[in-house]
């Protein structure tokens, strides 16, 4: 296996501290709601039928445990352990360091309802894959002493309706300091997940945040082809287009060295979407169509859960509404047949 | 059909539109709020449904409080000085009174309370960021 150069991960590392990426798309859930979070960075890819997710969980000091809600597509075939440097070796492709000197400066401080159908241990982190839906998984997190925060129930049945499967990842802050890991140090997690089109959740970033409380997000996207995507990045939706090309030859050969990166094919296209978005915006997913066919999926993006609520209120405006159309079509029809002029009578 | 008979059905059709929309909206005309001495409140997706009732001083009142969320929460009745009592308060759980409940996840829990005087109080749930997603309902206590 080939190795990055030294220097190229020292200079990714410090770029990941100026990034900040914390955790990835997952909502965060601690002893007392959600835990507000830093910039963070997931590589979501997809090749031959199977989505591989990136993530890393990062520790930030502090004692005691928290934890993390991620909605996936589908059942996972694995759980592992992340490749060292795949994040960052992303970040470094789309967001090349303008000067050493800056990144080196910046860089510096930086029993319950639900099935267990996987469990996994990566350094400190817990990992178990859930199956079930919002109550089972809300009655788990209980049972395992998290407090979900408000939004939760309405959150997690979001994804429930389209995929019950969750990865809850509990990271005992406890556990890092005794296995001496220091404050940024990352975990990356690889969940290899088979299904016909791929989605990032992206929800559930917002989970637990206030109103007024911003996202800030960097999701990569690996696919064979140009992907369509829904909602399409405009910017003004919380999600912006910043990088959409063919991956390079060097980022794929470097990618395909990490750890367990073997899968990355000989061509594919690298997108990079920011989520810069105030939570309330967050409201979807971001379905995928890697097939070249230009067709996500609505119910991918969380899109045509039709939420209208009709009261009886609305129901008697709408039975008013239709009475006095049809007596006006009345009156209308009795008028001209007033006003019309007689048939002539046959003699 | 002579012009006579012709007037004559206009001005039926015309009194029957009048009457068939008046009397939708006297049927949409909002009743004023009725006290109510047993009132079944559901909890979902973090808010209370229904977020105001009329109750009657003096009356034992059943409230059915039913969380299908699956998270725990509160329901607080008083006046402000309560609420800020337990807004500002350091204990998660606490005793059980009439007036203050806690429901778990997916779970009921039923309350009578007797009003003493009339009052706009708020019931609230003061789990952390419930207040501020909008679990908040208005309770008018009338005689």
């Amino acid at each position: 296996m080939r190795r990055l150069p030294a220097a190229l991960l020292g200079a990714s590392m410090a770029l990941l501290v100026v990034a900040g990426p914390a955790l990835a798309c997952g909502g965060l859930i601690g002893p007392n709601g959600a835990v507000n979070l830093l910039r963070t960075t997931t590589l979501a890819a997809y090749h031959d039928g199977v989505e591989h997710y990136v993530t890393a969980f990062q520790f930030q000091g502090g004692g005691g445990a928290f934890g993390s809600l991620t909605p996936l597509p589908g059942v996972p075939s694995s759980v592992e352990k992340g490749g060292d440097w795949t994040l960052q070796r992303l970040i470094r492709e789309t967001d090349p360091p303008r000067r050493a000197a800056f990144d080196l400066a910046a860089g510096a401080p930086a029993a319950s309802g639900a099935e267990e159908i996987m469990k996994v241990k990566i350094d400190a982190l817990d990992v178990t894959v859930l199956k079930g839906g919002s109550a089972e998984v809300g009655q788990w997190a209980s049972q395992h002493g998290f407090r979900l925060p408000p939004d939760a129930p309405e959150v997690l049945e979001f994804y429930a309706k389209r995929s019950p499967i969750f990865l809850a990842a509990v990271f005992d802050a406890d556990a890092a300091k005794e296995r001496g890991q220091a404050i940024g140090d990352g975990t990356p997690v690889h969940v290899t997940i088979p299904t016909p089109n791929p989605w990032v959740p992206i929800r559930i970033l917002a989970l637990g945040k206030a109103a007024d409380a911003r996202v800030d997000a960097d999701v990569y996207l690996m696919t064979d082809n140009a992907p369509a995507l829904l909602p399409a990045p405009t910017g003004q939706n919380g999600m912006r287009l910043d990088h959409s090309e063919a991956a390079s030859q060097s980022l794929l050969d470097d990618l395909r060295s990490d750890r367990g990166m073997s899968w990355v094919p000989s061509s594919s296209w690298l997108t990079k979407i920011a989520i810069d978005a105030n939570a309330p915006q967050l409201s979807f997913d971001l379905a995928i169509d890697a097939s070249g066919q230009g067709v996500p999926s609505y119910v991918q993006a969380g899109l045509n859960v039709p939420q209208v609520i009709v009261d009886q209120t609305t129901t008697i405006r709408a039975l008013l509404a239709a009475i006095i159309a049809i007596g006006v079509l009345i009156v209308v029809l009795q008028l001209a047949r007033l006003t019309a002029p007689r048939a002539a009578t046959p003699a | 059909m002579s012009r006579n008979r012709a007037r004559l059905v206009l001005g039926a059709g015309l009194v029957a539109l009048v009457a068939v929309g008046g009397a939708a909206a006297v049927a949409l005309a909002r009743p004023g709020p009725t006290p109510q001495t047993a009132i079944t409140i559901e909890i979902k997706y973090s808010h209370f449904e229904p977020a105001t009732i009329t109750v009657p001083v003096g009356v034992p009142v059943t409230i059915t409080l039913v969380n299908t969320d699956p998270i725990d929460h509160e329901w607080i009745i008083g006046d402000d000085a309560v609420q800020q009592k337990h807004r500002t308060g350091t204990e998660l759980l606490h005793p059980v009174r009439p007036t203050e409940q806690v429901i778990p996840a997916d779970q009921t829990r039923v309350t009578t309370i007797t009003f003493e005087q009339p009052a706009v109080w708020k019931f609230i749930c003061h789990l952390p960021g419930h207040e501020a997603y909008g679990m908040v309902g208005v309770a008018t206590i009338v005689r």
